[in-house]
């Protein structure tokens, strides 16, 4: 059997808890990514899921186990991961523009300057963002920061790229739209992505498989979640679906009842699971029920 | 209506005019020989000279002054002009010299916790030190009454920046930090391209006070070397009881500071960034 892309191997937090004591957030995390893959993980607030990701990203480290990508053990940050942090973190001095020339400019030094300003505008004009070029942050609203946010991680093609809740700060009509965009640039590129979320149709539409971990302390990644609805998405055709809905009511199901006691297999990998399986594999596409859905999804995405 | 600045203009005015006129007629002298106390008669009427000087009296000097402010007519009367060159180009000389060590050290402390916590001790005791306390150690180790005049601006400078310029850098916002680690800057590019930019408008403060601080510093200071520069020139002058020329030389010692003042909030606002 081949190595995988992405290699995770028995990975553990251990904090100190204030007491003398210690605190195992997470234990014995075991996955593997396939090149190309959208994998998205869903679990309670505080079961270590940004730390994960940013041991992912070299930003942090483990107690035990390591990571290994495309053969090589994974130590502190490098450009062939990017990350999308939550809060941005644009660099408020630089204007939009100059935000993405300076992550390109880091990835490809030997550039012209050209060069780097013309790749740069192409990947804003991706996200939308052509007309706010020399825009500071400050001016701009969250929803388009972290559109330069995005642009600037797509923008240095990196074989993995890393999400932390990119949308979670952003309402529902914006995340919407900007879910929209990610699919696009996707679709365009597919490049290996390990995204951190709270919002279970956001994974369904985005990924390929879904990691569910259990609650913390000595959380795990009990089950793989395989979604079988077949690319290209969109999100106002995914609920007609069958699968859709298998899906999510299982996801649902997972963090409501099981997410307490829930186990992966014996040998500490997740358990995979297809709900879907079976379930009809086409989406159907009348033009009567793509309409009646287009209002019901704004509808639905007014009242959240 | 008139605008706001066009009113606050009107009304500073009319608070300019409302003190020089109180300040007039406070200062008229007496009706020359009447009612004089016996006191008075034995020392001859009233001394002319020890009394404050109208404002009259004051523009008058300062048109004379202002209008041949570089001339030089030996080592006790030079032009308003000089006097305050040779304050201005201590001072900068001075501060110039504590920027190029506050902010690499400051960057240095601000970078390391292990620096910051070696230094620290020194710096606690060394920043409370009133600069003027420094000038006879100075005299004797330089030997040389500019060079000690402008060492004790570089003293007084000194700390704002450096510690201003630590905490800013200390203070850097650690997502900041992450895009540059994310992006595989070295240390000395992310200190340029990030936490600079970052830790500037902090870094500017600090230089700003720090400008503040020795402009106060060098009167004092020329004060006691003499020789010449503006803090010479207003103790001379009050040597001289020329009271005239002592309010002059305070009103364009309070001028050059606020152009100082001005010039470092200019180049604060240049950095500044909004989040
Ligand atoms: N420096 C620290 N010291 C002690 N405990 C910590 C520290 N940093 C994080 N933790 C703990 O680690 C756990 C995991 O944190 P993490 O941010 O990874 O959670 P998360 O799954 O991303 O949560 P959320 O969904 O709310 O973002 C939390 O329970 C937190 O209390
Ligand atoms: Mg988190």
């Amino acid at each position: 059997m081949s190595k995988p892309f992405l290699e995770v191997d028995g990975l553990s937090k251990v904090y100190p808890d204030g007491q003398g004591g210690e605190l195992t957030v997470f234990e014995d995390i075991r996955f593997a990514l396939e090149k190309g893959e959208f994998v998205c993980i869903i679990g309670h607030s505080g079961c270590g899921k940004s730390t994960i990701l940013n041991v992912l990203a070299g930003l942090d480290e483990a107690s035990a186990g390591n990571v290994v990508m495309n053969g090589k053990e994974i130590k502190g940050p490098g450009l062939e991961r990017g990350v999308v942090f939550q809060n941005y973190s644009l660099l408020p001095w630089k204007t939009t523009l100059n935000n993405i020339v300076f992550a390109v400019r880091a990835r490809w030094p030997e550039w012209s300057k050209e060069k780097v300003k013309e790749h740069s505008e192409r990947y804003l004009k991706m996200v939308g963002l052509d007309h706010a070029l020399n825009r500071k942050p400050s001016q701009l609203s969250g929803g388009m920061r972290q559109r330069v946010s995005i642009a600037r991680a797509f923008a240095t093609q990196p074989e993995l790229l890393l999400l932390d809740e990119p949308f979670g700060a952003l309402d529902a009509l914006t995340r919407g739209v900007i879910q929209d965009e990610l699919v696009k640039i996707w679709e365009e590129t597919r490049q290996t992505v390990f995204m951190i979320t709270h919002d279970v149709d956001e994974a369904i539409l985005l990924s390929d498989r879904i990691f569910l971990m259990s609650n913390g302390p000595n959380a795990r990644i009990a089950e793989s979640v395989k979604v079988d609805i077949p690319h290209p998405r969109a999100r106002a055709t995914i609920f007609q679906n069958p699968a859709y809905h298998k899906t999510r009511d299982y996801l649902v199901d997972f963090l409501v009842n099981r997410s307490g006691s829930a186990l992966p297999e014996k040998d500490g990998t997740p358990k995979i699971v297809e709900p879907a399986k079976g379930a009809a594999r086409s989406t159907p596409a009348s033009a009567e029920s793509d309409t009646e859905s287009e209002s019901e999804t704004a509808a639905r995405a007014v009242n959240a | 209506m008139a605008s706001l600045n066009v009113r606050a203009a009107l009304l500073s005015v009319s608070f300019l005019i409302l003190a020089l006129g109180l300040w007039e007629m406070a200062t008229q002298p007496p009706e020359a020989q009447t009612g004089l106390t016996e006191y008075e008669m034995l020392m001859g009427g009233v001394e002319q000279e020890s009394r404050v000087p109208p404002p009259s009296a004051v523009i008058k000097l300062a048109w004379a002054e202002l209008s041949d402010p570089f001339y030089d007519a030996g080592a006790n009367d030079k032009g308003i002009g000089i006097q305050l060159a040779y304050s201005v180009y201590r001072v900068l000389t001075g501060y110039l010299a504590a920027m190029a060590i506050a902010l690499p050290v400051g960057f240095l402390i601000g970078m390391s916790p292990l620096m910051y916590k070696a230094l620290n001790p020194y710096i606690q005791v060394l920043r409370p030190i009133s600069p003027l306390a420094w000038m006879p150690l100075a005299l004797f180790i330089i030997q040389d009454s500019d060079a000690s005049a402008i060492f004790v601006i570089f003293i007084c400078s000194i700390w704002p920046m450096l510690l201003n310029t630590a905490f800013g850098v200390a203070n850097v916002r650690q997502d900041w930090v992450n895009v540059a680690r994310t992006h595989e800057l070295g240390p000395l590019r992310t200190a340029i391209t990030v936490i600079l930019p970052a830790a500037a408008p902090t870094i500017l403060t600090g230089m700003r006070i720090s400008i503040g601080i020795a402009w106060l510093v060098i009167v004092a200071a020329e004060m006691l070397v003499g020789g010449t520069g503006i803090g010479y020139y207003v103790w001379n002058e009050w040597n001289n009881l020329d009271l005239a020329s002592v309010i002059f030389s305070i009103l364009m010692i309070g001028v050059v500071g606020m152009l100082l003042d001005l010039a470092l909030g200019k180049a604060q606002k240049l950095v500044e960034y909004k989040e």
